[in-house]
């Protein structure tokens, strides 16, 4: 006869030494397991709980300003600092880490209007409401030469005077240039005291510009006139337009898809929009209950985040209808400008209270140095909470956001609105001739058309 | 060559399908693109994660199985355990023996999910813990009165003693730590691993659920069919069967009164009853000689084997083991079709009566529980071979013990996840139709409300304005009242019916009249 039997010895299965690590076996087979998707349910469960009490995604206020802040730039070159501007003339370096400023740039005589930063971290521009535009040279090798306790104030590189105030100013990615937005649009060399090229489409004010990451030719504004126009600059002329219901104040390209951008209109939505294709939004966003001020992508491009009039900083996904998180204090006031860090982690928020405030992109993140093994858990939990976050229990917890009452009340407001509009729009076509009424997709609703 | 590749081609394939836990989703009818292209990533990594772990069972599992394979004319029913242990080496020779304790009475036993610690528990009040491993004593109490059942709980620390009047929970020290009197005098105990709960059934029929985390009591159910003590927990799903005198078995679950499943299984009494570790087979034997396997999807008959069994007992590897009087037959199925033939034999001395069989977790070693102590056999390829450290470890430390529990009660199920089917935790239930009441029905309800109507009591008035005619057109009013909503509701489906026969000009219309006819929108 052929017999064998399990045996197994101890040394095979045990570890030889104190110092080694314990050994693990693992058969994967599921009848050694039973009941497998209630035990992922209840950690699903568990970890949208647990989600919930680590969710303390406000850091902190960096405080200094004398007056609301308009605008801020980051610095592609360095994580921790961050410039701002307010609206009593004053530009501030901040450093994240420490909250506080490293340096001041005193010189505006009026709002500064828009702060970039050139690629290579070098200069910065500030464009302000006195009509000028300054060059501030903000290289590390300058700045570790002034005093980081006295709060040092920096002397402007150049200060060019032009005919118009300015409403914003970007700068191109891979290049010299900068553009400026006001009556029309200026584009300008660091060296030249006067614009290189200008654009002008339409009769009114240019409120705000974005350079494509992509492609440095390319960039996008958007007018009081409630148009978007896109620029190329190769070709000394603008190149399409699309004229919206309701003004658009601020745009944001996608850094990972740069032929997408999104739109921060006044009418509480942002619209995302292919570039080449502007009769239609790729998405509408909606959730804010008032103008959506700023945005800002992350750099992973698969999220943004933007701060509204509403008193509320909301972060969204690239390609979701409603945000997945929103953010707001009692102090924060209107928010007029956002930035996402460059290590997606961080968000950055400048309001109407003279603060700039800090918060993690994650609310439930754990900061700091995290170990392998806890990264893992993370993970998982994250995993098995998306996986049964359709369930009722758990949907309830993950979704569940303290909102402060005037917001609220007004999202409630703008839904009942919007059912009564709708379910009138619905009467209207069960009472006329079928096919005489078309309703248009939401996408489309909002642009009236798109001029070449 | 070609041949040898197929075969092994369809063996990855049954082992793909094992751990792919059912069918893909039908991606076909979805019409939102998103989703469907978010499913159709996610189906394809669910397929490549089943074909991986194909291949590790395939490929890097450490330990092999057991087996026994005649040869020549030799049959393995008729190989003797004195054979087996002496083909075998000495390690394993060591799980054959017999322990002779004939004056404490029949000895029932349990083991701990490992297969690491058995409890061994004598009629007569004797309580024993031994470690398996190093057939070491660890234990042993008297406790001086009847002891029915031991179990133990979620770990080797702890397990629960049916006594004679209440059942009592210890530590591995022997301390006694609870007296769950609310139970009773209980006749067998079970333990829901995932779920921490500890089901009894006592003298009275009562099905009891205590959860031993908190000693809250989940479920107090009156089975109302009298005493039994044949209960088995489903490992597959949580479920206890009981097995009662009038050849029925039925299911239950703690938060309902009424049984889950009611089966007429035998003649006669049944007496035993045993779950295979897939959920799918159930084992059960009445006093009429017989063992039938059930399929428990369909809840028919697979197979009927006349084999006398007072007790049944399913393996980690699917291999049945039925015990009476002093023989014990293992069944095992072969070709894997569910189809159970005799695989081994044991006879024990006369006089040993078995009271219970219990193969050993991750061993291919049967306990066998009898009136003068307990034994322990060899069974080649009962036992699964390769365990799992994060699912039952048999060479545990302290420190992992603490951590897995831990673990496990933080995984703890709610009760409400025990039901025949544990796959259907996170699908999305069928809506529900709601039916249209038959004219009938609108007829009947009309009736009632005019009966109703006219039962009406009126206040007697007096000082001559309670006429008589008065009073029969308040009565004409009321009923008219109660008809109303019945009319208008008939009036209204007569017209829909008239305009829907409206909607038909193309038929009545006058040709010279067609461009007037309402086009429908294409």
């Amino acid at each position: 006869m052929k017999v064998k039997v399990i045996s197994r010895s101890t040394d095979e299965f045990t570890r030889e030494r104190s110092q080694d690590l314990q050994r693990v076996f693992r058969n994967f087979d599921p009848s050694l397991r039973s009941q497998e998707k209630a035990v992922e349910y209840v950690r699903a469960l568990n970890a949208a709980k647990l989600d919930k009490i680590f969710a303390r995604p406000f850091i902190g206020a960096m405080d200094g300003h004398r007056d609301s802040i308009k605008c801020m730039a980051k610095n592609p070159n360095h994580l921790k600092a961050i410039f701002s501007g307010s609206d009593d003339g004053d530009i501030r370096l901040w450093d994240i880490a420490s909250r506080r400023t490293v340096c001041q740039f005193p010189g505006h005589q009026g709002a500064v209007q828009g702060l970039t930063v050139s690629t290579d971290g070098s200069i910065l521009v500030s464009c302000g409401s006195d009509c000028t535009v300054r060059l501030w040279n903000v290289s590390d090798a300058h700045l570790a030469d002034s005093d980081y306790l006295s709060d040092n104030s920096a002397k402007p590189q150049a200060v060019y005077v032009w005919k118009n105030a300015f409403r914003a100013v970007d700068h191109q990615w891979d290049g010299d240039l900068f553009a400026t937005a006001g009556a029309q649009v200026d584009i300008w060399n660091h060296n030249r005291s006067q614009p290189v090229n200008t654009f002008d489409w339409g009769a009114d004010t240019t409120i705000s510009i974005r350079f494509n990451p992509g492609e440095p030719n390319i960039l996008a504004t958007s007018a009081n006139d409630r148009s978007i126009t896109l620029y190329d600059l190769r070709m000394s002329s603008p190149a399409r337009k699309v004229i919206m219901r309701t003004k658009t104040n601020s745009i944001a390209w996608n850094p990972m898809e740069p032929m997408n951008f999104t739109a921060a209109n006044e009418d509480c939505n942002c619209y995302s929009y292919d570039a080449r294709k502007l009769e239609e939004a790729k998405c509408v966003h909606k959730d804010h209950v008032s103008a959506v001020m700023d945005i800002d992508f992350s750099p992973t491009g698969r999220e943004f985040v933007t701060g509204s009039y509403d008193r509320t900083v909301r972060i969204f996904q690239y390609n979701g209808g409603h945000s997945r998180e929103i953010y707001h204090t009692k102090r924060m006031q209107r928010v007029f400008c956002v930035k996402y860090s460059c290590d997606a982690s961080y968000v950055i928020s400048g309001s109407d209270d003279t603060n700039l405030r800090l918060w993690k992109a994650k609310a439930s993140e754990q900061l700091g140095v995290v170990l392998p093994r806890e990264r893992k858990k993370h993970e998982y939990l994250e995993a098995v909470k998306n996986r049964y976050k359709h369930l009722p229990e758990v949907k309830r917890i993950v979704r569940h956001r303290h909102l402060p009452r005037p917001v609220y009340k007004a999202a409630n407001l703008r839904r009942t609105m919007i059912e009564a509009e709708r379910r009138k729009e619905q009467r209207r076509k069960a009472h006329s001739a079928p096919g005489s009424m078309v309703t248009e997709p939401v996408r489309k609703r909002r642009i009236i058309k798109e001029v070449e | 060559m070609g041949a040898k590749k197929e075969n092994s081609d369809n063996e990855m394939d049954e082992k793909v399908k094992k751990y792919l836990r059912g069918e893909a989703a039908n991606l076909e009818g979805l019409k939102d693109k998103k989703l469907k292209g978010q499913l159709a990533v996610r189906e394809d990594l669910y397929g490549k994660s089943a074909k991986t772990a194909a291949k590790i069972e395939k490929w890097l599992l450490p330990s092999e199985g057991g087996y026994l394979e005649a040869e020549g004319i030799e049959k393995t029913w008729r190989m003797k355990q004195e054979s087996i242990a002496r083909e075998v080496d000495i390690l394993s020779s060591r799980n054959q023996y017999d322990i002779v304790l004939p004056e404490l009475g029949p000895y029932t036993l349990d083991f701990t999910s490992n297969g690491r610690y058995m409890a061994a528990a004598g009629r007569k009040g004797h309580l024993a813990i031994v470690d398996m491993k190093t057939l070491n004593l660890i234990k042993e109490i008297q406790v001086r009165e009847t002891v029915r059942d031991v179990a133990y709980l979620h770990n080797e620390l702890f397990f629960a003693a049916a006594q004679k009047k209440y059942p009592y929970i210890y530590n591995r020290d022997g301390t006694e730590l609870h007296c769950l009197k609310e139970h009773g005098a209980v006749l067998r105990l079970q333990f829901l691993k995932n779920h921490f709960l500890l089901a009894s059934i006592n003298k009275f029929g009562q099905l009891r659920y205590q959860d031993v985390t908190m000693g809250e009591m989940i479920g107090n159910i009156r089975t109302g069919l009298g005493r039994t003590d044949v209960m088995q927990v489903n490992p597959y799903n949580g479920v206890v069967a009981l097995g009662h005198s009038s050849g029925t078995v039925t299911m239950w679950k703690p938060t309902s009164a009424v049984p889950l499943v009611k089966m007429l299984s035998h003649p006669g009494p049944v007496s035993s009853l045993a779950f295979h570790p897939n959920g799918h087979l159930m084992a059960t034997s009445g006093r009429e000689n017989k063992i039938k396997i059930w399929d428990l999807r369909k809840f028919e008959v697979i197979q009927t084997l006349p084999c006398h069994a007072k007790t049944l007992n399913f393996s980690q590897k699917g291999l049945l083991a039925a015990g009476t009087g002093s023989f014990i037959q293992i069944l095992a199925d072969f070709s894997g079709s569910q189809n159970y033939s005799s695989y081994m034999t044991h006879s024990m001395a006369k006089g040993y009566q078995v009271g219970k069989l219990l193969f050993r977790p991750y061993e291919d070693v049967l306990g066998i529980g009898h009136s003068m102590g307990w034994s322990s056999i060899l069974i080649p390829g009962s036992g699964e071979p390769n365990f799992d450290s994060w699912v039952a470890n048999p060479f545990e430390t302290s420190k992992q013990r603490r951590e897995k529990e831990v673990h496990s009660l933080l995984d703890k199920l709610p009760p409400e996840t025990i039901m025949l089917d544990p796959t259907k935790v996170g699908t999305v239930r069928a809506p529900q139709k709601k039916e249209k009441p038959t004219k009938k029905d609108i007829e009947a309800e009309m009736e009632a409300a005019i009966e109703t109507a006219k039962d009406t009591e009126f206040k007697k008035k007096t000082k001559g304005r309670n006429k008589p005619s008065k009073r029969a057109t308040k009565r004409r009013e009321m009923i008219g009242r109660a008809k109303r909503p019945f009319l208008e509701q008939r009036t209204q489906e007569h017209e829909t019916s008239r305009k829907k026969q409206k909607t038909n000009p193309e038929t009545e219309m006058p040709k010279s009249l067609q461009r007037f006819v309402r086009q429908k929108a294409t």
